[in-house]
């Protein structure tokens, strides 16, 4: 049996290693077009700021790892897929034969339709080549300018601040990251971090990027104002790197389309990550989660059933992200907006900037936002992903959201005086 | 043979002295806040519930973590965590269902239980017996094992 993943980010790595404990005997291949040791982009922020160093961002860490996996690593792109052949073409001039295909080539950040976005010096922040070029720009004093403050947006916001940069922010939704927060903790973590010297700019939009005289670039603002750059990062959203498919018939809508075992359209070709678009835990539909978490879930399961392992069926993800803003730790699980109908709680405590927000569906937790919350966050993500029933729980949420741990034991486990007798 | 921690919250009093010892084993300081271990406090009860990492076999931490930063101790089972290699994504602690791996914003990196490398200071330090470390083929370990199965569904 011959496996083939194309893409060495966390969920194709995680399908590899997977695949090679499922079977020992089977050839498992891994095609990535980066020079570099299988890293992850989650941990390029860090290396901007010198907190770890290149190999700090690798996936995994033993030198021989891969080796010793007997996983092959081969540098390439594939530039098209032959179904009926079952091949690959390698962009080096090559062919690659397979049995099972995963699919897992992530996204990658699109520029904005803006004039002047083509100008050397503006970079995403995306590679490890990328993370070398901004961090060897982002000196202190340096006037940067960020475009997009979404998640990714905000992570590298914190890497650009704490190199000492004097940072400008252009957001054209109306508060910080609008798809993981909502009005309130989206201006709340804009109020933090102009607390912290950041300029923000949301409801703004950059309309053109021209050269400058005194500073590289003259950047031009939907409001009509005018700034000056010395480097220009752009995080205005990410596409999945479907092109290489292009006439293969794979059914591909915002990513590729996945059934509940991670199958395409064409039974032996899987998809995983950022790339495929599989079940939301929270909505029951289909959409990208172009998240760490789903990431390794799905490359964990598309791996099982790739290895013949049918019975393991994706229950969908819980779309959730963690996100520290200059020290503002906030994070936002499933249905964070709310469900038509259901009750919510919420906390908000603007000086201290704490924040939190339970959305319920009957008496089942479906989703949160919190700002200020570094402990026990995840039981938010157990409640939501087990249904747990809270019954009274949930009067006692609606009157204190912060209590979810004690809801939590309450409801799942024996903590009562005779509770000896349920063991 | 394999040790667990066992939980018995009917025989917890509330006294805290786990999370002194854990926070004193682990950071140095008496400080509860910086504890692993946690008593909830059912006040209008008057019941408490210790409460720490299982060492759960599904580890979503570890597989949460982006940059191997969390590995499986051989010696005890436990989920470890890496300090030199943590980079304080925080990524597990929102992967975590039981909401036991905790970001700690003085070091910048996650902290969870992990036995103690094998003997666990809150085990030491309660008075009642609430918090035990025994054989993971005791009885309690079932009741654990029945609670974890009861959670996230393994796929």
């Amino acid at each position: 049996m011959k496996h083939v993943v194309i893409g060495a980010g966390p969920s194709g790595v995680v399908a590899a290693e997977t695949l090679r404990k499922l079977d020992a005997s089977a050839s498992v291949t891994i095609v990535g077009d980066e020079p570099e040791a299988p890293y992850s982009r989650m941990a390029l922020p860090y290396f901007l700021v010198k907190q770890i160093p290149e190999e700090g961002t690798h996936l995994r860490k033993g030198a021989n790892h891969f080796a010793q996996q007997r996983i092959d690593i081969v540098q390439d792109r594939v530039t098209a897929v032959d179904r009926a052949a079952k091949s690959l073409t390698l962009a080096s001039g090559g062919k690659m034969a397979y049995d099972k295909l995963l699919i897992a080539t992530g996204s990658r950040p699109v520029a904005p339709p803006i004039p002047g976005m083509d100008l050397p010096g503006i970079f995403s922040c995306w590679t490890l080549a990328d993370g070398r070029a901004i961090a060897q720009r982002a000196k202190p004093g340096a006037k940067v300018l960020l475009m997009g403050a979404g998640f990714i947006g905000c992570i590298i916001l914190e890497a650009l601040a704490q190199s000492g940069a004097d940072l400008t922010v252009v957001e054209m939704e109306d508060r910080m990251v609008p798809r993981m927060m909502n009005d309130t903790a989206g201006n709340m973590i804009k109020a933090w971090c102009q607390s912290h010297g950041v300029h923000v700019h949301t409801s703004t939009r950059v309309t053109g990027i021209a050269k400058g005289s005194a500073h590289p670039f003259k950047v031009d603002l939907s409001t009509g104002q005018q700034l000056d750059a010395d480097l220009i990062v752009s995080a205005t959203g990410v596409r999945p790197n479907v092109e290489f498919l292009d006439g293969a018939g794979l059914e591909v809508q915002q990513g590729i389309f996945i059934n509940r075992h991670m199958q395409t359209n064409d039974p032996d070709i899987y998809a995983a990550g950022d790339v495929a678009q599989g079940r939301d835990f929270s909505t029951g539909e289909s959409s990208v989660q172009a998240i760490q978490p789903t990431a390794t879930e799905h490359g964990q399961l598309a791996a099982r059933n790739m290895a013949g392992h049918t019975g393991a069926v994706h229950r969908g993800s819980v779309n959730m992200n963690v996100l520290d803003t200059l020290g503002l730790i906030s994070s936002s699980f499933g249905l964070w907006m709310g469900k038509p109908g259901g009750d919510s709680a919420e906390l908000v405590n603007r000086e201290r900037y704490r924040y939190l927000n339970l959305q319920f569906d009957g008496d089942t937790l479906v989703g949160a936002t919190s700002l200020g919350m570094t402990q026990h966050v995840g039981v938010i993500r157990g409640l939501i992903q087990t249904r747990t029933r809270l019954g009274k729980w949930k009067d006692k949420l609606l009157e204190d959201p912060t209590r979810l741990m004690e809801a939590y034991l309450a409801s799942t486990q024996a903590v009562g005086f005779n509770a000896a007798l349920l063991k | 043979m394999l040790k667990a921690l066992q939980l018995e919250p009917e025989k917890c009093t509330g006294c805290l002295q786990c999370e002194m010892a854990c926070s004193y084993e682990n950071e140095g300081v008496f400080n509860p806040s910086k504890s692993r271990i946690k008593v909830f406090n059912f006040h209008d009860e008057g019941r408490f519930a210790p409460y720490t990492c299982s060492q759960c076999s599904e580890a979503w931490c570890l597989h949460a973590c982006p940059v191997e930063a969390i590995v499986i101790n051989p010696m005890t089972g436990a989920k470890d965590v890496l300090e030199d290699v943590c980079v304080g994504c925080k990524v597990c602690t929102i992967a975590c269902p039981f909401g036991t791996v905790n970001y700690n914003a003085d070091s910048g990196k996650v902290i969870k239980c992990d036995l103690c490398g094998g003997d666990p200071a809150c085990a030491t330090a309660c008075p009642t017996g609430a918090i035990t470390y025994v054989d993971a083929e005791h009885t309690g370990l079932a009741r654990m094992k029945a609670h974890a199965s009861q959670t996230i569904p393994k796929n």
